[in-house]
């Protein structure tokens, strides 16, 4: 179901389908200035671009949240499901069998699918659901203004919440021990990485989680609430203090990494995030070599970037219902209403 | 001795997970092949093994088959319930008994029968070990077939049915059966009066399920997405859609037009039928009251994301453990305005195992010509027993898909549509599916917040009138959904309002008021919420209108005070919640408690004239709901 409708005249810089990039893009973004998640966005865009994926071809999802708000913001002739906060697992599972040719590219967050949405994370893994499944990861809750979320670190100061007393989730571990068939982290200021793994995700067939760490430039750090509190105490306007955000510029890496290189990158409020990439040798198709590099960089606080595991060889969770080659929601009543002589058959199966 | 034929009822007494089930379908379905209008009901404990069970049968010449709070008949198998049971007995019944249950029995106002169960069991040479206990429960049935009647054909015939024709077991349960019925009539002198005698009135007749029969409707329905998690009543739902999909959806490809997943949870069930619904297949998911309270913000956002969506709901007594194994019709106040905000649900109510399938295919046309969820609340009674029945039909109507554009309407239509916009004045919108090609196709789907074109908005007015048109579409949804039934008088002063499975006991109510009392009725058996204009009617023509429910608060006493406030002085509530079965018992005495022989003062002219008001102007209803609020609550401090 790939056929590419009539254009009347490709333009120049159009790509193998005839779009050009203007056709990926979404609405302009709503979220904060330097957010990372607007970072991904581009990069989809650019990705499926590249790609020439047909944007009637792709199905966005996301649940509730910062994260969740981002398919506004990328490919607006692609149908799109904003569901309920922590539910968009259930929604993309459901509506990928409507059409079983199409993909989906679900955005999420660390909130939506670590805690709220842990259980329909971890099952969408298992079903191996045709699914890009990225979790925008910033370690806080935006949109409420600035909780811990469950993949915040032990000791995570935040200035209205104190120490964050709780043990991290790691999304790739998670996804990797419920058996997710491709499993991959980035750096939301590395867009040529991000963009990489985006394009191997959405050829992947079958679920394909990305946890990009995407640092929140709002809440996240200490020091601008501190400097937001100061402004709306100046300016008399208390109601202010936690909503005014001081314009920034996103985090991007100044160079590229090398393979098995290990960096450190200063956040906006000074902390590091410290960026180790995959090892030139490492086999991400042996899944026991995959949690062994999650826990060797979880020991040395190291976050590991690039694709940790893939396994090609499952089939997608649509491939498994023998369907019919023509969509499902094609269907009419010949295919889908047993013919009248059923009637008796079932009258006479009854006693 | 008089002679009792076809006009008694049978309960049997055992011990939960004692594979005493065959042996009662056996009596039920044999009694049911002899012509005589039966029905029989399991009462059974939320166990696995061990726990005491009863199954209980009425047979009823007249087809009075509602459950019936006299035992006529006991058979005592279970030691731990032996004293309940033979103090259950009728006077001037029968009781058998497994007779190493060493108990004494001191009723000499019944014919007491021991049943050497064990000694016939270890005498037959044909019967393994193993399997001794659960052939045992042959004895019974045998024993109890010699000593009423019963034609030994239809019992063959039942137990065939139930082996699927596989002779071995079949072999071994009717020689079982035989052995007992051998030695009855050998050893035991009649003493009762109860007898079965043939008859013609199931001809033609099928005995079904509620929700196997669910399952076939849907797949008659074209259902092509179960998402679905176990729970107690309504677990065969889906289990029959996995049984019969493959049988009735057949291809010569071999490939499937369905997929049926178990969820991880009923948030999950619903959100991927939800999915699936908004991608252009009929989805359904089955759950009972617990999964439905997981299923509340789905439901909601399906409602106000205009996603259609078959819910069906087998209603038991809940929330968690204590009696998840009754059956209740206490969800419906919580499905009428399912969801946060304000919503208005659609609500089918199948009263018997003939419109669980009817409405497992209505359902879906419904839905999707509405596009809204559509919850289907039936109950364990009708659920999980089986129930005689009229065949099932046919869909006398062809599929109703709504309004969807394809890639050839929107070319004419220059691309030109809104997914939210009423272009037709019903308030019924059109949409596209995701897979369509034209490039203009797609829309981004949320909750609230969304324009006529489906692009985001928290505009006041833009979010007011798309409400507005929301509660317009529940006026629509009244020409779609299945009017009530009536049954008896239309003259009568009487009126009586109920739902669901409570229909047999409420014939026979209505039956023994006019009988033995002299009070005439008519029962109104509401299939829907919207309410049609049938109800308005009948409402407006009845002095006194009694209704009748299994819970205790009177969910839909209290939904017609908000719905017709204007006649809430002629409503009387006969709510009734022991999680068992209906009987006339309860229903005629909660009749007598309250019905007045005067006739209700000043009600009737005056409110006829709000009536033709309220069914045509919405706006005069929507006061009336305000004012209906207060006069509920000041009912519900009453009680």
């Amino acid at each position: 179901m790939t056929e590419t409708l009539p254009m009347a005249g490709a333009p120049a810089n159009a790509n193998a389908v005839g779009l050009t990039k203007n056709d990926y893009r979404g609405f302009p973004s709503t979220l904060c200035q330097g957010c990372g998640h607007n970072s991904i966005s581009n990069q989809i865009v650019s990705a499926l671009f590249e790609m020439s994926v047909l944007p009637e071809d792709v199905i966005k999802f996301s649940g509730i949240g910062c994260s969740s708000k981002s398919p506004t913001y990328f490919m607006n002739r692609s149908f799109g499901f904003n569901s309920l906060h922590g539910r968009m697992p259930s929604i993309a599972t459901g509506a990928l069998f409507g059409d079983a040719h199409m993909k989906g590219i679900g955005v999420s967050g660390d909130g939506d699918s670590a805690s709220i949405g842990m259980g329909q994370f971890k099952h969408a893994m298992r079903r191996n659901v045709n699914l890009v499944y990225i979790v925008e990861n910033n370690g806080v809750y935006g949109l409420t203004k600035g909780q811990f979320s469950a993949t915040a670190e032990k000791g995570l100061h935040l200035k209205k919440q104190g120490d964050n007393p709780y043990m991290p989730v790691d999304i790739c571990m998670e996804a990797l021990i419920s058996n997710a068939t491709f499993v991959a982290r980035s750096f939301a200021g590395n867009p040529k990485q991000v963009k990489e793994i985006l394009k191997a995700a959405y050829a992947h067939n079958g679920i394909a989680v990305l946890d990009i760490i995407s640092p929140c430039v709002t809440f996240n750090n200490q020091e601008n609430a501190y400097h937001s509190y100061a402004w709306g105490k100046d300016h008399e306007e208390p109601l202010h203090e936690i909503s005014y955000i001081a314009p920034r510029s996103e985090i991007m890496l100044e160079q590229e990494m090398n393979e098995g290189e290990i960096r450190e990158v200063a956040m906006h409020d000074g902390s590091t995030v410290i960026l180790k990439n995959l090892e030139k040798g490492y086999d991400p198709t042996n899944r026991y070599q995959a949690l062994h590099a999650l826990e060797e960089a979880q020991q040395n606080n190291w976050l590991l970037t690039g694709i940790i595991y893939v396994n090609t060889t499952k089939p997608a969770l649509t491939d498994i219902y023998n369907l019919v080659d023509t969509p499902l929601n094609r269907l009419t009543e010949p295919d889908l209403r047993p013919e009248r002589a059923m009637i008796d058959k079932v009258n006479a199966l009854m006693f | 001795m008089t002679k009792i034929v076809n006009d008694f009822s049978i309960t049997v007494g055992t011990k939960n997970g004692s594979g005493s089930s065959t042996a009662n379908n056996t009596i039920l379905r044999a009694i049911f092949k002899m012509g005589i209008p039966v029905s029989g009901k399991n009462l059974f404990p939320s166990n696995i093994q061990g726990l005491p069970t009863w199954y209980t049968i009425r047979v009823n010449k007249d087809g009075f088959i509602g459950r019936t709070e006299t035992n006529d008949i006991v058979i005592a198998m279970n030691p731990d319930s032996f004293v309940r049971d033979l103090a259950s007995v009728t006077p001037g019944g029968a009781f058998f008994y497994a007779d190493d249950i060493k108990q004494p029995v001191t009723r000499p106002d019944i014919a007491a029968y021991p049943m050497p169960i064990k000694t016939i069991v270890k005498n037959d040479p044909n019967i393994p070990t193993d399997y001794r206990d659960l052939v045992g429960n042959m004895v019974y049935v045998g024993i109890l077939a010699h000593m009423i009647g019963m034609d030994f054909d239809k019992i063959l015939a039942a137990l065939t049915f139930h082996f699927k024709g596989k002779q071995k077991p079949i072999d071994m349960n009717f020689n079982a059966l035989k052995a007992g019925a051998d030695w009855a009539k050998a050893n035991l002198e009649k003493k009762d009066h109860f007898w079965v005698e043939p008859m013609d009135k199931t001809e033609g007749m099928i005995m079904a399920d509620g929700n196997t029969a669910a399952a076939l409707g849907s797949i008659f329905g074209g259902v092509q997405f179960v998402g679905w998690y176990p729970i107690t009543p309504a677990t065969s739902l889906a289990e029959a859609l996995n049984d019969y999909l493959p049988i009735l959806r057949k291809r010569e490809d071999g490939k499937h037009t369905y997929a049926v997943v178990q969820a991880e949870d009923e948030l999950a069930a619903l959100g991927m039928a939800i999915g699936a619904g908004w991608a252009g297949l009929r989805a359904m998911t089955s759950t009972s009251g617990p999964g439905l309270s997981l299923m509340t913000e789905f439901a909601g956002l399906a409602y106000y994301a205009e996603v259609p969506v078959v819910i069906w709901d087998v209603q038991r007594i809940g929330p968690s453990t204590g009696l998840p194994t009754r059956t209740s019709q206490g969800d419906l106040m919580f499905t009428y305005t399912i969801g946060h905000g304000d919503s208005h649900s659609v609500i089918l109510l199948p009263g018997d195992v003939y419109e669980c399938f009817e409405f497992g295919w209505k359902s879906f046309d419904i839905s999707e010509r509405l596009q809204t969820p559509v919850f289907v609340l039936s109950d364990l009674d009708m659920g999980m027993n089986q129930w005689m029945s009229k065949p099932f039909n046919y869909p006398e109507t062809p599929m109703d898909r709504g309004k969807i554009l394809w890639e050839k309407d929107l070319e004419e239509l220059k691309g030109n549509w809104g997914r939210y916009l009423d272009k037709d004045g019903d308030a019924l919108t059109y949409r596209t599916f995701p897979g369509n090609k034209h490039p203009l196709s797609s829309y981004f789907t949320r909750g609230t917040g969304h324009d006529e074109y489906a692009k985001y908005t928290e505009d006041s007015g833009i979010y007011i009138k798309n409400m507005e048109r929301l509660a317009r579409k529940q006026i629509t949804a009244k020409q779609y959904v299945p009017a009530p039934v009536l049954h008896g008088n239309p003259k009568a002063s009487v009126g009586i309002i109920a739902y669901g499975s409570t229909e047999n006991a409420i014939f026979e109510a209505q039956d023994q008021l006019e009988k033995d009392h002299g009070i005439q009725s008519e029962f109104l058996r509401v299939r829907a919420i919207p309410f049609t204009k049938e109800v308005d009617e009948f409402i407006e023509r009845h002095d006194q209108i009694f209704v009748v429910e299994m819970n205790r608060d009177s969910q839909m006493l209290q939904i017609l005070y908000t719905e017709y406030p204007q006649y809430a002085t002629k409503f009387r509530a006969v709510a009734y919640h022991d999680g068992l079965p209906a009987a006339a018992k309860w229903i005629r005495e909660g009749i007598l408690a309250k019905h007045s022989k005067q006739k209700v003062a000043g009600s009737k002219p005056k409110a006829k004239k709000t009536a033709s008001k309220a069914a045509t102007k919405p706006k005069v209803r929507k006061e009336a709901v305000k004012a209906s609020a207060k006069k509920s609550t000041a009912k519900s401090k009453k009680k």
